[in-house]
């Protein structure tokens, strides 16, 4: 074990940190990790994966009936928010959640540009979680090419 | 630590979310449990061997698909409350109205806390009712309603290993006429070694039985007994 592996590890630490302590992800992604082991050693990114396609096609959804302008239907857009509510909240997904909280209201009171500008920051911010959580794969991968092992980051 | 007498729970996972589906399957398999997921209410009464309330060895019912003959144990139901055509509500209701699945526990999930909701789940006999995201703890807490249905089941095979009754019914055992637990464990004598252990279960599940049935409206109430406090809340404001 060498300074390059500690170095390597003590950036990894440091980078989930501030993953938290931005707000980007909260403890249920703690809970998904928890459920990670040699068994289902690729489960947290199989589930991220399966989240970012769900944004993909969410957010599609969405600013295609956004475009129906004059005939917005604000009951599909709603359902596409729940649906994507529950996912980022399930993965951890902080402030992608908290976008859908106000999204819904935004929906419910048929709040045409609301939503629109709601849907664009949803869109940055998923996009913005995915390029953190691959930097952090990243940073994973190159602990374990140098030999190293990927710590467990205790968020308390 | 997983020993080799834990008993292997088999639990039927239904949700219409493919996301929904790995996150529960993972949480299950994490549980020690055997896993099946299913993505709609119809193939879940499917899997039981139950379709259109119709119960599969009726020799009346036109069967026009393959269908599972094995006996299916299963030991728990969990299911999204919120699911196109056949609702999580729908598929406890078919559950508890038939006679050969209603003595199998069901829980419900949802991401929305909606107390009308969730009385009426437990009111139609849903066991428990958990706030999506569904964590460990949550399912750690449904093994002594999976380990009453268990031993319910083999000891009812017990029983009925004397007088094998010809299947002209359901793959799974006849009507009990034991009703409850205490009156099994006052019955049965020990008629192998292995029942042993079971009865020192038996004591332990009915002391939590008394526990279960006041947590049924855990998910309604504020404030869970786990380490860290949890925002489950966060953002909802309920009037119960």
């Amino acid at each position: 074990m060498d300074a390059h592996v500690a170095q390597l590890q003590m950036q990894y630490r440091n980078y989930i940190l501030s993953l938290y302590q931005q707000g980007f992800l909260d403890d249920q992604f703690t809970e998904l990790k928890s459920l990670q082991d040699d068994g289902s050693p690729d489960f947290v990114a199989e589930v991220l994966s399966l989240f970012f396609d769900d944004c993909v096609k969410l957010v599609g959804n969405m600013a295609r009936a956004l475009d129906q302008i004059g005939t917005v239907d604000f009951c599909q857009v709603g359902a596409n928010v729940h649906q994507l509510k529950g996912s980022s909240s399930s993965v951890g997904a902080k402030r992608v959640k908290g976008l859908c909280i106000n999204f819904k209201e935004l929906c419910e009171a048929k709040n045409y540009e609301g939503c629109v500008r709601c849907l664009q920051q949803v869109d940055i911010e998923y996009k913005t979680l995915k390029a953190k959580l691959q930097d952090m794969f990243n940073l994973e991968k190159q602990i374990v090419q140098a030999g190293g092992i990927v710590p467990q980051v205790d968020i308390n | 630590m997983v020993m080799a007498a834990e008993p292997q729970f088999h639990v039927l996972a239904v949700d219409d979310s493919l996301f929904d589906r790995k996150l529960i399957e993972r949480l299950l398999q994490k549980a020690s449990c055997q896993v099946t997921t299913v993505d709609s209410g119809y193939k879940a009464l499917e899997f039981l061997g139950l379709r259109e309330g119709v119960e599969i060895n009726d020799p009346d019912a036109v069967s026009t698909s393959p269908v599972i003959h094995q006996e299916v144990e299963v030991n728990l139901i969990i299911t999204d409350y919120c699911m196109p055509g056949m609702t999580g509500y729908d598929l406890l209701k078919k559950v508890k109205e038939s006679s050969a699945f209603k003595n199998i526990p069901v829980v419900i999930m949802s991401s929305e806390n909606v107390p009308a909701r969730i009385s009426r789940c437990l009111e139609e006999g849903a066991e428990e009712f958990f706030l999506k995201p569904v964590r460990l703890a949550d399912l750690n807490r449904l093994k002594p309603h999976m380990m009453k249905t268990k031993l319910k089941n083999q000891m009812l095979e017990e029983i009925e290993k004397p007088s094998k009754v010809e299947s002209g019914t359901a793959a799974a055992v006849v009507e009990p006429e034991v009703k409850d637990l205490t009156e099994i464990g006052i019955k049965i004598v020990p008629l192998q070694s292995e029942v042993e252990p079971k009865q020192v279960h038996l004591q332990v599940v009915q002391q939590e039985d008394q526990t279960m049935s006041n947590n049924k409206r855990k998910s309604v109430e504020e404030g869970l007994s786990t380490d860290r406090s949890r925002p489950r809340f966060e953002g909802i404001t309920t009037a119960v």
